[in-house]
């Protein structure tokens, strides 16, 4: 357990370390300061501006702000359906695959656009290079670069005052692509080629087996090593928190994750930018006791429940204990634990905190089986998903969610004194309250309906490998991921049947526009209000006092939308095995 | 003497209005009535749904089913009566509140006038019959038919059917205090009235429709409050609804194990979730505000007006009224160079005998306390010379002799006229009087002058406190006062508030509320003249005294029956009490739904896991006890906060964060553990029956 609390804060502290000033860097970057970047950057910036014919002071509404989003998102989609339908004929595929099925290319192409990298294929065998490269990889910038626009936008709602104006889309984008993702990535592809990731374009390599063996019936002579241009995209992968990996395993394979030291690097990568972001928020609204009202709030709710899912993992399974079947816990076995589906390298302890941060996230990289965690680890996994997103939360939309929770927080503390809510000056009327009621509550609706539809129907209930709660589980666990736009999968679920297919497409597009839109037009509402000014009256939306209030929101409307299904599931699981224990007596 | 319009009900009252409301109660289950109300609708729709399927199990027979599922619909029902009781009992405090003002009302006979003459001839026609801009002639006994403003003639007026003050007031043709109001008595004299209001909208019809809640529409507050609560019930909606494939499910697939989730649980579990607790209180919390407001003697012409003033960051204050008593009080005296001190007084006090002003009595009361000054009688009064605008002085001839006090410069043109001179060193004595807020008043014999009477404004004992405890919860103050710069900055500093407007006119007072507007603030201020209209039509919160012009209560939002200038502080704390009241049974609402999760999840699943029963952390004795018992605290946790919905919780002066932690200490933490120990403690009652 020393060794899992070591590395949980190895990873807080670098990632607050690494993003209070790159934090910094993007607000000067987003408010158009011309400082040392701008001087070697700008001029491919106004390259772009003037080859796209887009007007840097053109600033937009809300509205047309949403129109360019979706309308970007939709031809992306598009572009990217296409691609996987016509990858057979088209270059850049030595290992011959032919097109996906439509409703694999739907799923895909809702997948990577919204961010999600849900994956039901695996990608060593069903993408080609090119697939890969132009579409995934690009849709893992650019869909990254959205959601951070997202949050721009809302940040500006409530920095302007009286203005109808919230920022320009194209702008936002490019800047996000080329001042942030695109230099991060560069340095983090680089570190990981140095460690062993591939990146090339040469074909599959196929290697004549040492020592053939039998498997079933067949004899195994050789062996297909799957290569590829690994490495640029396991760095966006990470820092631009989508998490659809090159290679099936994702994160646990040797090529994506090839040392301890990637793995520490991947983990720092994921809450990098959301981290940085919140310090951004604090300079942009020039108040620094949000950010660190707000990322205090992230990692009170983060550190006990990764800490609870390493925990419940190194203490393996009770039922195993109570056999007399104990991998205790040493440096043997890498810490010891519940070792099934966990990659050596890593150990338990490593795994459960990769899933903490890949959920809390909306990364949904993997780098173990989250199928045979404990029932608690998994349930901490849940639990991160089910918190909508908000501690740390993907690139951007996560932090906008929070902010949607934090107004949602002010407005009942607000009653709580006896004045009409204001946020940062901006008053919080019924508008804004509608608003942030849809963007906290359709993710729930979507789950919960979703997973009730899965249930009820046949093709439904075949995706499941186990039987009991954990079954249940397992079709939680996917419209979970799907509809906070995570990702990550709960394996042990045959997710690439045209039923789960369409169903998880689904629930990944409406929550990520139906819960996104409303809070782009919260930021136009925002932008329009008058600032008021603070006073001894005003509830001050930091200090440890709203930060309990706002965690305690939280939690709150996490419990009670998910209550009862998580009783149904992974809590009946874990308190089963106990049960049975306490029966076998 | 002070009768309250409102007073609290007695106990014998309190029985009525209770017993009244209970039966009100049964008569608002109708569909109409719940469909006002989104969330107790939820629960209506679900006490029919669970009354059919008791009526089901009653005619299949299924005995052990049918007690369970009649007992939750029995409670289901209690529920909605209980919301419904809440609603009536505050209404019916209105309902008894206007039956009281509508006995001012009644049908009245009026005095015609052809024209605005006390010697006009007149026809008697019916109190409805008027119209606005008709002339009337109201003689002592008469009723005023209707709101009007007096033009001519000065007369006792009864207001006590208004205002609940017993004194008579008067009320005369122009100026200041014309206003009248439809329903109050003419004592003596005679007043001809310019009718400003038709039959059926008058300020006692306006106060009338607002304490019966007819014309209380939703505030903005209220409306967000709204959606929080209709979004929260539909989202559980969903949360309830889909336990049912989830149950199945688990039946079926899952654990092979126990019976598929029922209705009746299904429905117990939603109207446990969902936030009836302030669903139910919610039109009684609003009514109660305004109830409390009018038991402050003050009528708000909406209930906008009220959570306005729970916003308010910044207060006019008139000086005069509100922060010093009405008048200034002599505090010293200066005598000029060259003259004996006694001189000074004894003259000072001469020409203060025979002047009833507070100011010219307060002149003799310090020279009789500080300087002795006892003995000399009223006989050397002589001949009394008043105070006019055009000499701006006064005082009195006796002996030949002639005392004068006055402004400096009306003194100092007398003087001179007279040929006096005008002594060195005076002016700086008077520049150190004005400069402490204070008003110099030159007192001269003759020719001479004796030297300076320093007249203070005093300020009023504890306000400076409460202007303090004003700030502490960010509102600022601004003192409004007709005084000049430097007296105002004295008394702004001496009273604490956080700002001033000296020389104010009222476009002065105009101009610097929209002024505050730009920069965000909400303003509240007071005013009862003509010309504080346009201020007040500006301000979010605008208090007119009853005394008011008819221009003036026009403009407002609330008026003050007692016409208390600091009425206005009262009425802030009522407006926040009436949000924090219902934030904290919001708050409270929603966190009780934490412990019927672990009351009713493991009993509705036991069946299905066994091991769930490790969830059930209150030890409840059985699943159907434990649903009951969570659906019966729901129930009766509403009658149980009925006292705080419509006495307000607990507020006073604080800061924001001192108020919220406050409130989520006892409403929020509170919230999630009392039902722990309710639905344990209802469980143990249930098993002991």
């Amino acid at each position: 357990m020393k060794m899992a609390i070591e590395s949980l804060f190895a990873v807080i502290v670098a990632a607050l370390v690494l993003g209070a000033p790159l934090g910094r860097y993007m607000a000067r970057v987003y408010a158009g300061d011309t400082f040392w970047v701008t001087r070697f950057l700008g001029p491919i910036e106004r390259l772009i501006y003037s080859l796209s014919g887009v007007r840097q002071n053109d600033e937009m509404d809300w509205k047309r702000y949403a129109v360019a989003l979706l309308t970007f998102n939709f031809f992306g989609m598009l572009f990217l359906y296409g691609l996987l339908l016509w990858q057979g004929d088209l270059p850049l595929n030595p290992a011959h695959f032919s097109a996906v099925t439509h409703a694999l290319a739907f799923n895909t192409a809702a997948s990577f656009v919204t961010n999600t990298n849900w994956q039901a294929y695996g990608g060593e065998s069903t993408m080609s290079y090119l697939s890969q490269m132009l579409g995934l990889t690009v849709q893992n910038f650019l869909s990254a670069a959205t959601g951070i626009v997202i949050v721009l936008a809302l940040i500006r709602g409530i920095v302007r005052a009286k203005t109808r104006h919230v920022g320009n889309f194209w702008v936002d984008m490019t800047r996000t692509v080329l001042y942030v993702l695109l230099p991060l990535s560069v340095v983090l592809a680089i570190v990981l080629m140095e460690q062993g990731a591939p990146q090339t374009l040469s074909p599959y390599v196929h290697a004549h087996l040492i020592a053939p063996f039998t498997s079933g019936k067949a004899r195994i002579a050789a062996q297909t090593i799957a290569l590829g241009p690994v490495a640029s995209q396991e760095a966006i992968k990470q820092l631009g928190n989508n998490g659809g990996g090159f290679f099936n395993a994702n994160s646990a394979h040797p090529f994506e994750n090839p040392t301890a030291f990637t793995d520490y690097l991947q983990m720092v990568a994921m809450i990098l930018i959301p981290t940085a972001l919140v310090f951004m928020f604090g300079r942009m609204v020039g108040d620094r006791r949000q950010s660190g009202t707000i990322i205090a709030a992230m990692l009170i709710l983060f550190v006990p429940l990764a800490l609870a899912s390493m925990r419940a993992d190194l203490a393996n399974n009770p039922l195993l204990r109570g056999l007399g079947i104990a991998r205790s816990h040493s440096t043997l076995y890498d810490g010891g634990g519940n070792v099934v589906g966990v990659e050596d390298r890593f150990g338990v302890a490593n795994s459960a905190l990769f899933g903490s941060l890949a959920t809390a996230t909306s990364t949904g990289a993997a780098n173990s089986a989250y199928d045979s965690f404990m029932p608690l680890s998994g349930l901490v996994n849940l639990c991160f998903m089910q918190l909508g997103e908000t501690v740390f939360g993907g690139v951007g939309t996560g932090l906008a969610t929070m902010l949607a929770f934090v107004i949602f927080a002010v407005f009942i503390g607000g009653l709580m004194i006896g004045r009409t809510p204001e946020y940062l000056g901006k008053k919080i009327e019924s508008f804004e309250i509608k608003m942030v009621s849809l963007s906290i509550l359709i993710m729930p609706l979507l789950v919960l309906i979703g997973t009730s539809v899965a249930v009820d129907f046949a093709a439904g209930r075949a995706g499941t490998f186990n039987p009991g709660p954990h079954g249940f589980s397992e079709i939680l666990y996917a419209f979970t991921s799907t509809a906070n736009n995570n990702g990550s999968a709960f394996g042990g679920l045959s997710a690439d049947t045209t039923f789960y297919n369409v169903a998880t497409g689904l629930c990944i597009l409406f929550g990520r526009y139906w819960s996104y839109l409303p809070l782009l037009a919260l930021a136009g509402a925002l932008a329009n209000k008058q600032k008021l000014p603070a006073n001894a009256g005003t509830l001050g939306a930091h200090g440890p006092l709203f930060m309990g209030l706002l965690i305690g929101v939280i939690l709150l409307v996490g419990a009670l939308n998910f209550f009862p299904a998580l009783g149904l599931g992974p809590i009946a699981e874990q308190l089963s095995h106990v049960h049975v224990l306490a029966h076998a007596r | 003497m002070k009768g309250n319009v409102t007073t609290t009900p007695s106990r014998l009252a309190w029985g009525r209005l209770s017993k009244e409301a209970a039966v009100d109660s049964f008569r608002k289950l109708t569909l109409r009535h719940q469909l006002r109300n989104p969330v107790m609708f939820v629960v209506y729709v679900g006490a029919w749904l669970v009354l059919a399927l008791f009526v089901r199990d009653l005619v299949s027979g299924s005995g052990g089913q049918s007690s369970f599922t009649g007992s939750v619909d029995a409670w289901l029902w209690f529920t909605l009566l209980f919301a419904n009781f809440s609603e009536s009992l505050a209404e019916g405090q209105g309902k008894a509140q206007a039956a009281s003002l509508r006995q001012a009302r009644h049908e009245v006979s009026a005095k015609r006038l052809q024209q605005a003459a006390r010697n006009s001839p007149f026809e008697v026609v019916a109190g409805a019959a008027l119209r606005s801009g008709d002339y009337v002639l109201v003689e002592a006994g008469d009723i005023m038919p209707s709101d009007g403003e007096a033009v001519i003639g000065v007369a006792a007026v009864d207001e006590s059917a208004i205002t609940g003050e017993s004194a008579p007031v008067i009320r005369e043709g122009g100026g200041d205090r014309s206003a009248v109001t439809g329903g109050t008595q003419v004592l003596s004299d005679w007043l001809i009235v310019r009718i400003t209001a038709a039959a059926g909208d008058t300020f006692l019809d306006r106060m009338i429709k607002m304490v019966e809640g007819a014309s209380r529409r939703k505030t903005p507050n209220e409306i967000a409050l709204g959606i929080l609560l209709v979004v929260l019930t539909l989202v559980f909606l969903v949360v309830t609804i889909t336990l049912f494939p989830f149950s199945w499910y688990g039946v079926h697939y899952a654990a092979h194990n126990g019976r598929v989730v029922g209705i009746t649980v299904l429905v117990a579990l939603l109207v446990c979730l969902i936030p009836t607790t302030i669903g139910a209180l919610l039109p009684a919390i609003g009514i109660a505000g305004i109830m409390r407001l009018l038991r402050a003697n003050v009528v708000a012409t909406s209930g906008r007006a009220i959570e306005a003033a729970g916003d308010v960051d910044v207060l006019f204050l008139d000086k005069t009224g509100t922060i010093t008593y009405g008048n200034r009080q002599a505090a010293a005296f200066y005598a000029a160079e060259g003259v004996p001190l006694p001189r000074l007084v004894a003259c000072a006090r001469h020409a203060s005998l025979a002047d009833g002003t507070p100011e010219g009595k307060s002149i003799v009361a310090l020279a009789e306390t500080q300087y002795g000054m006892q003995g000399l009688g009223q006989q050397e009064a002589g001949t009394l010379i008043p105070f006019s605008a055009d000499t701006r002085m006064s005082g009195v001839d006796v002996a030949g002799r002639r005392i004068r006090k006055g402004a400096p410069d009306a003194i100092r043109a007398w003087i001179s006229n007279l040929g006096g001179d005008w002594p060195a060193g005076l002016g700086e004595v008077i520049e150190q009087i004005a400069s402490g807020g204070a008003t110099p008043l030159v007192v001269c014999e003759d020719e001479d002058v004796l030297g300076l009477v320093e007249l203070k404004d005093i300020v009023k004992g504890g306000i400076k406190e409460r202007f303090a405890a004003l700030r502490k919860m960010g509102i600022r103050t601004v003192m409004v006062t007709g005084d000049n710069p430097l007296t105002a900055r004295a008394i702004a500093t001496e009273a604490g508030v956080d700002d001033f407007l000296a020389e104010a006119k009222p476009e002065a007072k105009l101009a610097r509320i929209q002024e505050y507007h730009s920069r965000g603030h909400m303003v509240a201020m007071t005013g009862d003249g003509t010309n504080d209209a346009p201020a007040l039509a500006q301000a979010d919160v605008a208090l007119c005294m009853a005394s008011g012009t008819q221009a003036a209560r026009e403009a407002a939002n609330m008026v003050d029956l007692d016409s208390n200038p600091t009425k206005l502080l009262e009425i802030v704390g009522i407006g926040k009490q009436l949000l924090m009241t219902r934030g904290s049974l919001t708050t409270f609402s929603v966190a009780n739904d934490v412990a019927k999760y672990f009351a009713i999840i493991p009993a509705a699943f036991v069946g299905t896991y066994p091991a769930l029963a490790a969830l059930n952390v209150m030890d409840l004795s059985s699943p159907r006890h434990a649903i009951l018992a969570a659906v019966i605290f729901n129930a009766v946790v509403i009658p149980l906060l009925i006292p705080l919905a419509l006495r307000g919780v607990r507020y006073k002066a604080a800061s924001a964060k001192e108020l919220l932690r406050r409130n989520i200490w006892i409403y929020g933490v509170g919230g999630i553990v009392a039902p722990f120990v309710g639905i344990k403690l209802i469980d143990l009652l249930l098993t002991s029956m």
